[in-house]
């Protein structure tokens, strides 16, 4: 058998979305960004609602997300995603506006515009990668670092004395009667992807059927921030991530 | 049909004009000297009416990157507030610069600095025509000295701001925005609809079509060379609205040996200085800047020629008069007057600065 007689259309299982475009990618290998770009490239196109979606960039890692995915970006000052939502989904009330927040920009700078965002409830969609650090900028303390965890800030592990405790912000914004949905995901594992591809999904219905605010935090990891391989990460993931901010959802007003 | 004329504050009428001039958008926080802008707004509720949305945001810094988010998508919005809230939003308006969105903000100036007080001042001067965000950027200012030409401005400041895809501000103060006058508030425009925006904004966000690349709305650009060329690229943009947009008045300058600088409600005080000056027998007259930038340094460079020295009369501790002295290059005297911390100067005091600093 050749290479040809094997790389037919029909014996494809897996392809990335046409969505997403063949530029090469700034993420570290191992980095969540690029699957969690991927989930919202399928979910859009399985929609068919590229012609009626905006997103936001936020400033973090995942500030050249318009690099990847070709539909319609605006790329925020840091922290102020939510606060663009609001006035683009009450200027064009039929569009998917979605922002893509990191944890410094969503519960550090942007922590205002976040909470006054949900509260009031207009339709957006709030995707929310918590990898406990900030990434882009090399590492250092983001609200979501847990405590004892190491940063460039934080050297000797973060000291709730020093630096509080840290940030379960999502607990919070389902609190806020503008949540419809407020969910917690991962995308480390196969069966992990498929579950936050359908928060994501859901997440943008919601939006479309103007339902309020869905949150989708995705914890992640940050190897390059954390200093550890992709696979030591997962792992430490699962083991120390994954107690503070348990996966599932923790709002649905929606069923 | 006759003209509908109405007594009202400058707040007021930028809360109409803004309505009239098919506005898309105000998102603002209440601060005095203007809160009447955003009460008048919720007032009137022009959702009801032209369908334009009003919304009071959590603080300026919220309202300014809801303008730049409504920017993006090609609509037309626009913000409103007073010095310390207007210093919070000035990361978003180097933001809009940079990504050359057209908005509206308008500043009613109060004195500072820091909490400062809530009586009229013209402190601002700098931080609107010397950048106020970081970055190499310019605003379209304009600066009204009556309650009609705040209501006249709102739609010219669009008007500028989407020809050049640049942000606008609209530069008032206290005595503007508070008082009371007589106002023809311009006829009523149509808000545009979504096609005639992708029309006129090829550009914007608004969901990408099959047929078009994705548009993005970014100022952001890591390659310093071709960072290098979008910043080349604004700066001849900022000389096209030089050599374009100059606005100003002359009062009685044509016989001139002294002149006045003076912009906004320092104008409207210098007018009757020049009378009450003239009736003393001193030639005197006023140069009224009305875009602060782009700034009219020519007309002053002419009449550096005519006159025998220049007052800048500003109600600060001396902003306008750098530009001014640059204008004259040194050619004549130019002097300062001012009052600090919201107390506002009478015509006699402007003509006895006149009498010890530049006679
Ligand atoms: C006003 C402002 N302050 C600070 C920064 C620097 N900065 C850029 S990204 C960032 C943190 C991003 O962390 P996070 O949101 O967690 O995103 P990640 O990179 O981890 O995905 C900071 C502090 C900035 N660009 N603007
Ligand atoms: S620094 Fe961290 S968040 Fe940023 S791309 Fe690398 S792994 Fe991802
Ligand atoms: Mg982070």
């Amino acid at each position: 058998m050749t290479i040809e007689d094997i790389i037919k259309p029909e014996n494809l299982v897996y392809k990335k979305p046409d969505l997403m475009n063949d530029r090469p990618m700034h993420y570290c290998p191992g980095c969540s960004h690029g699957v969690v770009h991927k989930l919202i490239g399928e979910v859009l196109e399985e929609m068919d609602v590229v012609e009626d979606t905006i997103g936001i960039t936020p400033v973090g890692c995942a500030v050249f997300a318009y690099n990847y995915l070709d539909i319609d970006w605006e790329e925020a000052a840091h922290g102020r995603a939510p606060a663009m939502a609001v006035a683009i989904k009450r200027l064009r009330p039929n569009k998917l506006v979605f922002t893509y927040q990191g944890d410094g920009d969503l519960a550090a700078i942007g922590t205002a515009e976040t909470i006054h965002a949900c509260n009031r409830g207009d339709s957006i969609t709030i995707i929310f990668v918590n990898n406990g650090i900030y990434g882009m900028t090399g590492g250092q303390m983001a609200p979501t670092t847990l405590e004892g965890m190491k940063t460039a800030t934080c050297p000797y592990g973060r000291n709730v004395k020093l630096n509080g405790y840290p940030l379960k912000i999502t607990n919070l914004l389902k609190e806020l009667d503008g949540t419809c949905y407020v969910t917690r995901q991962s995308v480390h594992t196969a069966a992990a992807v498929r579950k936050a591809k359908k928060a994501i999904r859901k997440a943008f219905e919601n939006n479309l059927n103007q339902k309020g605010v869905s949150v989708v935090e995705i914890v992640s990891t940050c190897n390059s921030g954390w200093k550890m391989t992709p696979d030591q990460s997962n792992k430490w993931m699962e083991e120390n991530m994954f107690p503070a901010y348990p996966l599932g959802d923790l709002k649905d007003t929606t069923i | 049909m006759s003209e509908e004329i109405k007594l009202m504050k400058g707040n007021e009428a930028i809360a109409h004009a803004a309505i009239r001039c098919g506005c898309d958008g105000y998102f603002g926080y209440p601060i005095t000297p203007q809160s009447e802008v955003l009460e008048t707004l919720m007032e009137v509720e022009p959702w009801k009416t032209t369908g334009m949305n009003v919304l009071q945001a959590e603080s300026e810094v919220a309202a300014i990157n809801m303008v730049y988010g409504g920017a993006g998508t090609g609509k037309k919005v626009m913000t409103s507030s007073s010095s310390p809230g207007v210093s919070l939003k000035q990361e978003g308006v180097s933001y809009l610069a940079g990504a050359e969105l057209p908005a509206l903000i308008v500043n009613v100036m109060r004195g500072g600095p820091g909490l400062g007080t809530i009586q009229p001042s013209q402190a601002d001067y700098f931080q609107t025509v010397k950048g106020g965000g970081h970055g190499d950027y310019k605003l379209i200012a304009l600066a009204p000295a009556s309650v009609q030409e705040m209501a006249d401005f709102v739609g010219l400041a669009f008007d500028l701001a989407f020809k050049y895809r640049n942000p606008a501000i609209i530069l008032a103060d206290g005595v503007i925005g508070q008082m009371m006058e007589k106002v023809v508030l311009p006829p009523f425009k149509a808000r545009r609809t979504d096609e005639e925006i992708v029309k006129e904004c090829p550009w914007a966000a608004v969901g990408k079509p099959k047929n078009r690349e994705r548009n993005v709305i970014t100022s952001l650009e890591l390659d310093p060379a071709v960072m290098e060329e979008r910043n080349i690229h604004l700066q001849e943009k900022y000389k096209t609205i030089e050599a374009n947009e100059v606005r100003y008045e002359e009062i009685q300058c044509e016989d001139a040996e002294y002149l006045l600088v003076a912009f906004g409600s320092s104008a409207r005080i210098c007018q009757k200085a020049v009378e009450v000056a003239r009736a003393q027998g001193i030639k005197v007259g006023l140069l009224r800047p009305i875009t602060l930038w782009p700034f009219p340094s020519k007309i002053i460079a002419k009449y550096a020629d005519q006159v025998k020295a220049m007052l800048s009369v500003e109600l600060n501790a001396g902003q306008m008069v750098e530009d001014v002295r640059l204008a004259v290059n040194g050619k004549v005297k130019v002097e300062h007057f001012g009052r600090l911390g919201g107390i506002v100067y009478t015509p006699d005091e402007i003509i006895e600065a006149m009498k010890t600093k530049i006679m």
